[in-house]
């Protein structure tokens, strides 16, 4: 269970996250969306304790993630390039996160089997240190990084971009097959509503640091998000 | 759009590009310093330009003019080396304008124009200037000095462009670096003497006033065969692309026994060997091995006394401890947020880092050990250094590098030194004792007690640092989780 209660941040006066409360029972698959600058970043760094909320707090399993580090044992997360070690090759990053999640090497070599079809011939063996791959197999990297260990909570900042169609569509069987097996808390934000309506139960639309929807999932929530995003762009009333 | 009016508009990109860089006032400060020593030089060479004649009628009364044109190779080659080392064609951001309507040859132009301007070409007017007016109030025609003093400068403006060539056509490199290893072997081996070679090459600016055609000829040849190369590079796969290197994997296997701390030492060890960044930390702490000498041997008078001698020792053992040690935690600023965010601890990552530094400490002080031969008061202040670079320093720059927070862009060898950190008021407190504590704790024992008393102080108070070791880094790592958040937002990068 992760918990957010009265969390907000604001820099220099401007709040750009602003939450009453939310709650995301273990096992979730959440999904995250809203337009640019709509807290979705905040949202995910604060939950890392990467930034510190200027009111609030959020507990990650009872724990207050700006208190105590134990939540990092059972939380990974993949927000951006900073995430990867630039002058690693992806097998040398791999053992290194497994290194410090204690998680043998054969069971890192068992999911890099899984994850073939994901990785499509692209990322092992290439001979080239991670500074080196282009965005979309960086990516692919980091993501793959964040399932070592099987980790309870699992944080994605924006799966999909950068991913080519082929990709996508294998990650998001990925995500689907995790998400179903129900023992991960699925957090994900996204730019690309189809994806992340069949990926996760559960919506919550962010706009301006405020949570404005949180939908379950059904047949017409793609249809209603849509209707939700075509609203907001000014120039939809043209024409 | 005119070729002037286009050259203008470049000309504003730059100064945008230097005023609104991220690291503007880290620019600023290496600009500053740039400026110091392009000072420096042209004092040396207004200098030399004035007093080089006269230095040639000390040494060659008979032909002090054939003199300079004898040895002036020495120092066109020497400017060609600086140059190769140092010069390198200022094109970087020519990915947007490739699709502008700008032609090729015009980005090319201005890359060479912009190069033209850069001090290796400028300060030499600091030099030749004085040098032409000396020669002119000598016995010398006239006409004769003009084309020669043209004639050199153009030589040397060639040299521009032969270095920006060689310095990007493995081609042009290989037939330059031919040329020069013939040069050598011929007069290694007597074949012909260069002395006498450049001799009669410069001379002849002098005595055939139409040798400065010659001169022109090279310079326009090398103008226009580096244009055409750069030419025929303009797209982004090609010239000025870089190459990604071929990955080596090292297993580093004898590290898994050491547990947590050895995940971090083989993070670390990839960290030093696989970026131009680090390497160079590195190498610049091997060369401070080499510094002690100036000290022990009296070779500079200022030098001697007691307290240069411990911080010779500070300086000779503790090369890694400054200039990697110094900038910990930023080797790890491009992925500060996954290390913040996996299970470490503070504790195991600043324990890491203490033994590296330990480590590399202790290996200088075996390196060092030709300080031996010095006799046993030199090596006595080698390994009180040691001792307290281990005992005190390494906790101390753990220390101030909670307050670093320069992040450090791994892949480029440039800022090596003189980084922001040089101007931070805090790290600047900080390094103070690193230097000054210890002279200060050996005249207090040497007041005491005797010279050796001194040391021994000094190696006492270190094996005391030593002991609170724990107790230390605790109290260090409490800091780190104060200044997390600070760090995180500083190490971003700011695009």
């Amino acid at each position: 269970m992760i918990h957010i209660e009265q969390l907000s941040k604001s820099y220099s006066g401007t709040t750009v996250l602003d939450i009453e409360r939310l709650q995301i029972p273990s096992g979730t698959a959440l999904g995250l969306v809203g337009n640019n600058g709509a807290g979705k970043t905040t949202l995910f760094s604060c939950l890392l304790d990467l930034i510190k909320p200027t009111q609030g707090h959020i507990t990650n399993q009872d724990l207050r993630v700006d208190q105590s580090e134990a939540w990092k044992d059972f939380t990974s997360a993949f927000i951006d390039e900073s995430f990867l070690i630039g002058y690693l090759t992806p097998e040398e990053y791999f053992s290194f996160i497994a290194s410090l999640r204690a998680v043998p090497q054969s069971e890192v070599d068992a999911l890099m089997l899984e994850l073939a079809p994901f990785f499509n011939g692209e990322v092992l063996g290439q001979k080239k240190y991670l500074r080196d791959f282009s965005k979309g197999n960086q990516k692919k990297v980091g993501i793959a990084a964040t399932l070592i260990g099987k980790p309870s909570v699992v944080v994605l900042d924006e799966p999909f971009a950068n991913l080519d169609p082929t990709t996508q569509f294998r990650l998001k069987d990925l995500l689907k097959k995790i998400a179903s097996q129900g023992d991960t808390t699925l957090l994900v934000s996204s730019h690309d509503l189809n994806h992340v309506t069949e990926v996760c139960k559960r919506i919550v639309v962010l706009s301006k640091g405020q949570v404005v929807q949180d939908l379950e999932t059904n047949p017409s929530t793609l249809a209603e998000l849509e209707n939700y995003f075509a609203q907001q762009a000014p120039d939809a009333s043209i024409g | 759009m005119s070729p002037i009016k286009l050259l203008a508009q470049f000309f504003h990109l730059e100064r945008k590009d230097f005023l609104r860089s991220p690291s503007f006032d880290t620019s600023l400060v290496i600009l500053i310093l740039m400026g110091l020593g392009a000072l420096y030089f042209a004092v040396v060479f207004v200098g030399l330009g004035i007093g080089i004649y006269f230095i040639a009628e000390e040494v060659a009364p008979q032909n002090p003019f054939g003199w300079i044109n004898q040895g002036l190779w020495v120092f066109w080659l020497a400017d060609l080396i600086f140059r190769y080392m140092g010069q390198k064609m200022p094109i970087t951001k020519i990915k947007p304008l490739l699709s502008m309507p700008i032609s090729k040859s015009n980005i090319v132009v201005f890359s060479m124009l912009k190069s033209v301007v850069s001090p290796f070409n400028w300060l030499y007017l600091f030099l030749w200037i004085p040098l032409y007016i000396v020669l002119l109030q000598q016995n010398l025609d006239p006409l004769g000095v003009t084309t020669w003093i043209l004639g050199v400068s153009v030589l040397f403006l060639a040299n521009n462009f032969l270095n920006l060539w060689a310095n990007n056509s493995p081609w042009v490199f290989g037939i330059a670096f031919g040329a020069l290893v013939i040069a050598g072997a011929g007069k290694y081996f007597e074949l012909f003497d260069l002395k006498a070679f450049s001799g009669g090459l410069f001379e002849a600016l002098y005595q055939t006033p139409a040798t400065l055609l010659a001169a022109m000829a090279w310079l326009a040849f090398l103008v226009w065969g580096s244009y055409r190369f750069f030419l025929a590079g303009m797209f982004l796969d090609d010239r000025f692309s870089v190459k990604a290197e071929v990955a080596r994997t090292t297993k580093m296997a004898w590290l898994d026994s050491m547990g947590r701390m050895g995940i971090f030492l083989k993070n670390d060890l990839r960290l030093i060997t696989r970026n131009k960044r680090a390497k160079m930390a590195v190498l610049s702490g091997i060369f401070f091995l080499f510094y002690g000498l100036l000290f022990f041997t009296n070779a500079l008078e200022v030098y001697e006394g007691a307290y240069w001698k411990v911080f010779a020792g500070i300086f000779v053992t503790g090369g890694f401890l400054f200039s990697f040690g110094g900038f910990v935690p930023s080797w790890d600023s491009s992925y500060y947020p996954l290390m913040m965010t996996q299970k470490i601890t503070y504790a195991d990552y600043l324990k890491a880092k203490w033994w590296l530094i330990v480590w590399a400490t202790l290996a200088s002080t075996l390196l060092a050990s030709f300080y031996a031969l010095m006799g046993w008061e030199v090596y006595l202040a080698v390994l009180a250094g040691a001792a307290y670079n281990v005992g005190i320093n390494a906790h101390l720059v753990l220390l101030g590098g909670a307050f670093v927070k320069t992040p450090i862009d791994l892949t480029s060898a440039k800022k090596a030194f003189g980084d922001k950190q040089a101007v931070n008021l805090k790290t600047m407190l900080i390094a103070l004792p690193k230097i000054a504590l210890p002279m200060g704790i050996y005249a207090l024992g040497q007041w005491i007690w005797d010279a050796q008393g001194g040391y021994l102080l000094l190696i006492g108070l270190s094996l005391l640092g030593f002991g609170l070791r724990n107790p230390v880094l605790r109290w260090i790592e409490r800091i780190y989780k104060k200044e997390k958040y600070d760090t995180i937002q500083a190490y971003k990068p700011k695009s």
